[in-house]
């Protein structure tokens, strides 16, 4: 194939800036002035030589751009995605050649599964030597592929300006996902004539399909004549910041919803059409009854395996109609007896036109008496803070008791499942979460991220202690920045998740997830954190007050039962409606013991 | 069922496109059995058509993934009975074995195949054809034996007034998103 630079790209089609007026630069001031011209004010890296020349001109933009040095490239685009779902603009992350540039790997893989918008750049040897195995060369372009929206190998000065519009363009606009800007040390150091033309249009890419006036008309037929029907809320409905939307078609409607994992906090916990969670580790109302219900609407989610289970028993009884943005998710998984294609902000609008006022009250009793069941088998006993052992779910409810406008960002396994079952939200953008990698570790680095965005509200980072010692490095960027993130450590002493399963699905075999830890109170006091460390019942109320009430960055270590189980649980391979309650060993073993 | 599909997936003319069209396809452990890449009549505009052996449902998807792709402009795919297919494979002989086959020549002509260069070391045969076609030449070739073969993969172009695959898919996709509720739980069950 041949190649062609970016300028000569056919796709771009630029609008001339109003204000446009050429001056001559370096390429890496030039990525500077591109990421002030799209809105960016803090960016999150870690410098290295084949970066070094944008590093250095960035010393004399600091009071424009704010450079957050992470501590591992992990930390910085992992605090670039809390960062982009905090506030819902693009995050954006730097590194350098090689090491620099792999390390991000699991972030950008993390943001692509999640939809998040992230521009990476990497710095990349001088173009004469690449292919040459020179000192921390590596092909980071054909290593992104598979996990960026869009990316792109900057090698001449000339490129920059459209490249890094294109990535911004391409980052933020349909359904968001990660690109990555990899720009040669020679392009950083040419001269160039910088203007820049934001990217608003590209001839191969409709990021925003039309709706059809048709499939709209079909969907609203289905809803009106529906007798059980059922919304599943996906995060597509905060992307496309469509929350004040999708209240007024589910009012109009009458119609249950429940959220994916990802979809959590669009809408109010305590809204009464709200009937929880759905998924491996859901409720077991919504989960039992996609099973039941007759059409089952979905709105920007895209029927991940943890919310169907066996596919071969997902809602075989409901006509299916998604409104999704991304052509290529409408039959994936699930067939689609009506795609509403297009973004949400538009559809739903115009689909609630179409509805006829409905209400379901007998249909919600439904949910009701599914969620009693669940609250009198489970729910009880796991905000039971009774006894002498604390539980992961009272701690998050602890937190709902003492904070209601707080983002909570987590980490991955079981602390996660008990923070999206019980934490109540009541604005969007309130939970941070790596939902479709599910990264162990995501959840400090995100959360400096989230404060970052958002300085304005609490940040309450909920980590277990294995997923904390992956990224606890970052507690120095709290340091450095006296950065009020609040990090509440669940500590089992085991990677609880795994271990579950062990229990459950493997005879008990406990092999490698029993864990010895360090203090994480010394560790939070060497970065000159305020921490505390609990384990009782008793003191997690005032632990929780202290922690709010501090002015600056804390960490909370509470010590939580050791072999706590989450449920109710669909074992892999089952059908959604047949969640367990408990474990079906747990009678016998309590008649041996 | 799974049927040879034959992708023509056109693209901006980028620097790593081919690696991102690929990786579609690998990543669901497909293997790519014919891939051939060329400029268009649109300056900037490359094509690739690419072969693989797949279920009709798999390559729906992967068409979509595939115009998913930033640089992707269209990715269409088409079965083998609505193309027109041929392809180029050359033929190298030692000239000595040749001569002293006496069949050689009929070989040759019977395969309506040429000889396109030759010395006193060996012969390049060429041949133009299916897939099929070229392949029985190369087994009638091995009473010469064939030092070395090659073939391009094929060069496809569709059957005009055909509808692609991909085509067919959307017209079934819109009737079925345009029918009444009774028709859609019919078509569904």
């Amino acid at each position: 194939m041949k190649s062609a630079s970016i300028i000569a790209d056919p796709n771009i089609k630029q609008k001339p800036a109003a204000s446009a007026e050429t001056r001559t630069v370096t390429g890496a001031e030039a990525i500077i002035l591109s990421l002030l011209a799209e809105g960016v004010e803090k960016i999150f890296g870690y410098p290295g030589g084949a970066i070094m020349p944008t590093y250095d001109v960035l010393y004399n933009y600091e009071n424009q751009l704010e450079h957050i040095l992470v501590r591992h490239e992990q930390g910085a685009v992992h605090a670039a995605q809390g960062y982009a779902r905090a506030s819902g603009e693009v995050g954006v992350c730097v590194a350098t050649s090689g090491p620099g540039a792999t390390n991000l790997i699991t972030g950008i893989a993390d943001a692509y599964l999640d939809s998040t918008p992230v521009v990476c750049i990497t710095g990349q040897v001088f173009a004469s030597l690449l292919g040459t195995d020179a000192f921390q060369e590596i092909d980071i372009l054909d290593i992104s592929i598979p996990v960026t929206k869009w990316n792109y190998k900057v090698t001449t000065a000339a490129e920059i300006p459209a490249a890094m519009a294109k990535a911004f363009y391409v980052a933020k606009s349909g359904r968001p996902g990660p690109v990555l800007i990899d720009i040669t040390k020679n392009a950083q150091m040419d001269a160039l004539d910088f203007v820049y033309q934001s990217c608003h249009n590209l001839t191969s890419y409709a990021p925003y399909p039309r709706p059809s006036q048709l499939a709209l008309a079909q969907a609203a037929s289905l809803i009106n004549q529906a007798q059980k029907p059922m919304v599943l809320m996906g995060q597509g409905v905060i992307l496309g910041e469509a929350e004040t939307e999708f209240l007024s078609f589910l009012e109009r409607s009458g119609m249950p919803v429940a959220s994916t994992v990802l979809g959590l906090s669009a809408l109010p916990t305590d809204h009464p059409q709200y009937v929880g969670m759905l998924g491996m580790h859901g409720n077991y109302a919504p989960n039992t009854l996609t099973n039941e219900c007759d059409v089952l609407v979905a709105v920007g989610m895209r029927f991940d395996d943890r919310v169907t289970s066996n596919l071969a028993y997902y809602a075989k009884q409901a006509q299916v109609i998604h409104l999704e943005i991304d052509p290529s998710e409408i039959n994936k998984n699930v067939h689609a007896d009506v795609a509403v294609l297009g973004d949400v902000k538009q559809t739903l609008p115009e689909l609630s036109k179409l509805l006829r006022p409905k209400t379901y009250p007998v249909w919600l009793q439904n949910f009701q008496k599914l969620h009693a069941v669940e609250d009198k088998k489970i729910i009880q006993a796991d905000l039971n803070v009774e006894g002498d052992e604390l539980g992961m779910a009272g701690v998050i409810e602890a937190i709902n008791q003492n904070c209601d406008d707080a983002i909570l960002v987590t980490d991955v396994g079981q602390h996660q499942m008990a923070t999206c079952r019980y934490a109540k939200f009541k604005q969007s953008r309130s939970l941070i979460t790596s939902g479709g990698l599910g990264t162990m570790g995501f959840c400090l680095p995100a959360a400096i991220g989230a404060k970052f965005a958002r300085p304005d509200r609490p940040v309450i980072g909920v980590v277990g202690d294995g997923g904390v010692q992956m990224t606890m490095q970052e507690l120095g960027v709290m340091m450095q920045h006296q950065l009020a993130v609040k990090l509440i450590i669940l500590n089992n002493q085991f990677l609880g998740m795994v271990r579950q399963w062990q229990e459950l699905y493997f005879e008990q075999r406990y092999a490698s997830t029993p864990m010895s830890n360090p203090d994480f109170c010394m560790v939070a006091e060497s970065y000159g954190i305020a921490n505390q460390k609990i384990d009782s019942p008793k003191a997690l109320n005032q632990a929780i007050k202290d922690m709010l009430s501090h002015p600056g960055a804390y960490v909370l270590e509470v010590m939580v039962k050791q072999q706590e189980n989450v449920f109710p649980i669909i074992t892999p391979g089952a059908s959604v409606a047949d969640m367990c309650l408990e474990s079906p060993e747990s009678d016998v073993e309590q008649m041996g013991g | 069922m799974k049927k040879n599909y034959n992708f023509a997936i056109y693209s901006s003319d980028q620097t790593g496109i081919l690696n991102r069209i690929t990786a579609v396809f690998s990543r669901v452990n497909l293997n790519i059995d014919a891939l051939s890449v060329c400029e268009t009549e649109q300056v900037g505009v490359s094509r690739h058509s690419v072969q693989v052996h797949c279920e009709q449902q798999v390559a729906m998807r992967l068409s979509k993934q595939l115009e998913r792709q930033i640089d992707v402009i269209s990715a269409e795919f088409r079965e083998e009975r609505d193309l027109i297919q041929l392809e180029v494979a050359l033929f190298k002989v030692a000239t000595q074995s040749m001569l002293d086959q006496p069949t050689a020549e009929q070989i040759i002509r019977q395969h309506h195949a040429s000889v396109l260069s030759m010395n006193n070391e060996f012969t390049v045969i060429q041949r133009t054809g299916q897939y099929q076609e070229n392949q029985a030449f190369l087994e009638a070739l091995t009473v010469i034996g064939v030092i070395e073969f090659v073939r391009s993969g094929p060069v496809s172009i569709s059957r005009p007034l055909m509808q692609a695959a991909s085509q067919t898919d959307a017209v079934i996709f819109k009737q079925h998103a345009t029918c009444s509720p009774e028709e859609q739980a019919v078509a569904k069950f």
